[in-house]
């Protein structure tokens, strides 16, 4: 039975809060932490950075990811940059400014003690990565160069080229790798968490599945760490990774844990848009191209003729009429509705009629063509490679998609959830992004959380648990794990015959269509009415070939589609138990005149926990709230007009 | 369009595999060539015949999860790019298209087009790394790097460790891989302390995993999806051959 939520937020003024936690928390002795097993699940900037500084610190880590190396984790393919408050411009930035800006960023729906920590700790993330070797970009002089990003009036973004996530994942990679040889990590690619394991109430192990032989295990730990990432494929089509799945954390959440703010969704104004049924992900374009390209749709329905054929008059640049002051550089939320809005009424481009132009005529007469190679050049080859188009010559294609997922299991102030021992790192938490997650914060969260933070207050919870490691020869493991095979021997049991691809679309488009860009009560009742027929449907007739004991990928994917089917239903809770609008959770029913997201502080500035109750629509979830407060910020309404 | 392929299809290491023939049918130009094997095993449910399994993960070319060789190339013919950045309008109409794994004898078979390329991880765990231990950093403005070398060491570390370079390799080699990282960390100050020691251990990994020696075949640059340049090759020996005559001299 779960109480009041505490979030375990130090008391004492915002700024002095994580030193002085810092200063009174508890600690490991350097002879003790030897007799500790700590289970990191996924290799990502989260878990890779947290399993490594554990490993360095002198604790036993096994660390598991899904994919064939932990340098492959989905944090490779962040491009942009991150975000640190070192202010090198001298353009009066401060660990403050920071902290705003990711808290009105987040539409006022984060927690703001942990976002201050976040923006103070986000110096030394710089530095440790520099230490690391990460060829972050330099100016002439050989000082590190910093970008504007979103959301900020300030330059503070690092960057490697338009590689910087997969340059900070290489340095914890190596960092990881430098333990591995070390002996204090093992490293256990290729496998799957599919079960969490508690003992007395507290999260003492794992149920992992190795992908190459398809073996179960049961590893004991003294706690586990998650470090999952999101769940943007329960859409289908996301620009995440195609492997990118809910497992992990939606088990934890069957377990007892809380899970927080599930609809807290990010889509991505620029992507390239969708080309036919059978594509399998979605590529983002940078937002930067909005700086020089023109948004338009024609005037007309259904206007088939080339985008050259059509006259400026018949032509809608509706960002530009719509947000004066703005224009093409409106927030990513409202232009992502605005594209969605104009498809909706049979004005999009493109076979699919679900795209918009992003034209760079203007810029070209204006500029020249050389100009913009020299900005965008990379991005035009790209996009060429994936369209076959010549974006000198003909305007782009763009339509939002996914990216990002905001919600996740609820943690308290030191990154634990209400289950003891269970931490929960990196996307796969909920805390610091709120309703909306700005550009260049989430590899900033991620190492925040790795290096950073866990490492300080893990030993609070472990400094109470010496020796109380279980055995696996515990029943709560064989149980587990029996569960564990029953479920993969259910799923190849079933022998239908629709593909798990297209359950997977269906439920995707379902939920992009009613828990997407835009939602309203009713669209949300009928998904809740639609989820469980699909997925009673999925475990009647879909097919999953071979055998539980191979390497299997039907079988894999099965298992998380699975998930996915019953997690979309908790999207769809949340999305409808709060009843406004806030950042990426835009309620139709609740907009200013002019389509503005409208908050309602009153009754929603809370975080939305759920607790499983048992399978199926008989067992709703039940609903715990934090009531979130602010001392140092005052709740406004975002206006971009 | 419509395609004939030819897949490895081996179900496992110790079982004898062979070149399968599948027709692929109606694919619009659009459709990138892993999504094109997604439609093959959509066709397949229902049939006797298993999936065609194959890696992948991010499908935009960063992870280097991809380790297809098509018609013979490692990732296929649209250098420079990674097998999920190839797309069917690259190939003619009712063309057949052999598709294999990655070859090389460090990497251990699984299954179908499915390689293990761990013994790459092994190499970086021997010295691949700075050894910084976190909330020890200096400030990072305290150590100035000219924007040459920092440059430079980017070009290196844009490496996605998809082992395309020993994939295509008569010898199987993986220098193009280790001398990435070699590079990568040997431009910066930050990868001096350990600069020696670094490369000889790396080396001496490539060497114990059984992957061969350069010859000058270009193969691997001509391949590789993030076009590292195999002048690193160059770099690599040197920094090899300075180290070696350091351990010698005792020093």
């Amino acid at each position: 039975m779960i109480g009041v939520l505490d979030s375990k937020v130090p008391s004492g003024p915002l700024e002095k809060k994580w030193s002085s936690h810092k200063d009174h928390a508890r600690l490991v002795s350097p002879a003790n932490r030897r007799k500790f097993e700590i289970i990191v699940v996924g290799s990502g900037l989260a878990g890779g950075s947290a399993a490594a500084t554990l490993g360095e610190q002198g604790y036993n880590v096994k660390c598991f990811c899904y994919q064939d190396s932990p340098r492959r984790a989905h944090s490779i393919a962040a491009q942009g940059g991150i975000n640190a408050a070192k202010n090198y411009q001298n353009d009066g930035d401060s660990v403050f400014r920071l902290f705003y800006d990711t808290v009105k960023g987040g539409d006022f729906r984060s927690r703001e003690a942990n976002v201050y920590r976040l923006a103070e700790v986000s110096n030394l993330i710089i530095d440790q990565c520099v230490e690391q070797g990460v060829p972050f970009a330099r100016e002439y002089g050989g000082l590190l160069a910093n970008r504007s990003f979103g959301g900020a009036q300030v330059s503070r973004t690092f960057y490697a080229r338009g590689q910087t996530g997969q340059q900070l994942l290489l340095g914890a990679y190596q960092a990881l790798c430098r333990q591995i040889a070390a002996g204090t990590v093992k490293m256990y690619p290729q496998t799957e968490m599919l079960d969490l394991v508690l003992v007395d109430g507290h999260a003492k192990g794992v149920i992992t599945r190795c992908l190459c032989t398809g073996k179960t295990e049961a590893v004991a730990g003294d706690a586990v760490v998650l470090a999952t990432g999101g769940y943007g494929n329960a859409f289908y089509l996301s620009t995440n990774a195609r492997g990118c799945n809910v497992t992990a954390t939606y088990r934890a959440y069957k377990k007892g844990a809380l899970f927080a703010n599930p609809c807290f969704t990010q889509i991505h104004p620029t992507c390239i848009p969708v080309a036919g049924q059978h594509q399998s992900k979605l590529t983002l374009m940078s937002e930067s191209l909005r700086n020089d390209g023109r948004v338009w749709v024609p005037e007309v329905k259904s206007d088939k003729r080339s985008p050259s054929e059509i006259p400026e008059a018949e032509r809608d640049y509706y960002l530009e009429r719509k947000y004066p002051s703005f224009g093409n550089l409106a927030p990513r939320d409202i232009s992502s509705r605005s594209a969605k809005e104009v498809c909706d009424d049979g004005r999009g481009v493109g076979e699919s009629g679900r795209g918009v132009y992003l034209d760079f005529a203007d810029a070209i007469t204006r500029l020249g063509e050389k100009t913009i190679r020299e900005r965008y050049g990379n991005l035009f080859d790209i996009y060429e490679k994936i369209t076959g188009e010549n974006a000198y010559r003909q305007p782009m294609r763009i339509y939002p998609a996914v990216h990002y997922t905001m919600g996740g299991l609820w943690v308290d102030y030191n990154l634990m959830s209400n289950v003891p021992g269970l931490h929960v790192i990196g996307e796969a938490n909920f805390s610091d992004h709120g309703a909306n997650r700005l550009g260049a914060s989430a590899l900033m969260q991620g190492l925040a959380d790795g290096y950073f933070v866990l490492p300080y207050t893990l030993p609070i919870y472990l400094a109470g648990q010496i020796g109380k490691r279980p055995s696996t020869d515990r029943p709560e493991f064989a149980a587990a794990e029996a569960d564990v095979r029953a479920r993969v021997r259910r799923l190849l049991d079933i022998d239908g015959k629709r593909s798990l691809d297209s359950f997977h679309r269906e439920l995707g488009l379902l939920l992009w269509d009613k828990c997407g860009m835009a939602r309203n009560a009713a669209g949300l009742r009928e998904a809740l009415t639609r989820i469980p027929q699909l997925r009673e449907e999925f475990w009647r007739d879909v097919r999953v070939p071979g055998d539980g004991e191979e390497f299997n990928q039907s079988l894999e994917r099965a298992g998380r589609v699975a998930d996915f089917l019953e997690f979309g239903e908790l999207m769809c809770t949340d999305a409808l138990a709060r009843d406004e609008s806030c950042g990426g959770h835009f309620r139709e029913e609740h907009q200013t005149a002019e389509g503005e997201a409208l908050r309602d502080d009153e009754n929603f500035a809370a975080v939305f926990a759920w607790e499983y109750q048992g399978n199926g629509t008989a067992a709703p979830p039940k609903l715990h709230r934090e009531p979130l407060t602010y001392e140092a910020v005052e709740l406004a309404q975002r206006s971009y007009k | 369009m419509n395609f004939k392929l030819r897949v490895w299809r081996q179900k496992n290491p110790a079982a004898k595999g062979k070149l399968v023939k599948y027709e692929a049918k109606e694919i619009s130009p659009n459709t990138s060539f892993l999504e094109m094997l997604d439609i093959v095993n959509d066709r397949l449910i229902g049939t006797a015949d298993d999936p065609i399994a194959f890696d992948s993960d991010c499908r935009e070319g960063i992870c280097g999860s991809c380790a297809l060789t098509i018609n013979g190339e490692a990732h296929g013919p649209d250098h420079p790019g990674a097998a999920c950045q190839l797309y069917m309008r690259r190939f003619q109409d009712g063309a057949t298209i052999v598709v294999e794994p990655f070859r090389a004898r460090p990497f251990r078979f699984i299954k179908d087009l499915v390689v293990d390329r761990s013994a790459l991880d092994r190499i970086v765990q021997a010295g691949g790394f700075v050894s910084a231990r976190s909330g020890s950093a200096p400030e990072a403005n305290s150590i100035l790097i000219s924007k040459h070398d920092a440059d430079i060491a980017m070009e290196a570390a844009a490496c996605i460790g998809c082992g395309a370079c020993a994939a295509a390799c008569p010898n199987a080699s993986a220098m193009l891989f280790t001398a990435a990282k070699v590079s990568h960390l040997a431009f910066l100050p930050q990868g001096a302390p350990e600069r020696s020691t670094r490369v000889l251990k790396m080396v001496r990994a490539m060497d114990a995993e059984g992957f061969g020696n350069c010859s000058n075949t270009y193969e691997c640059e001509a391949v590789c999806p993030v076009e590292i340049s195999a002048s690193f090759i160059a770099k690599l020996n040197r920094e090899y051959t300075m180290a070696a005559f350091k351990e010698n001299a005792g020093e």
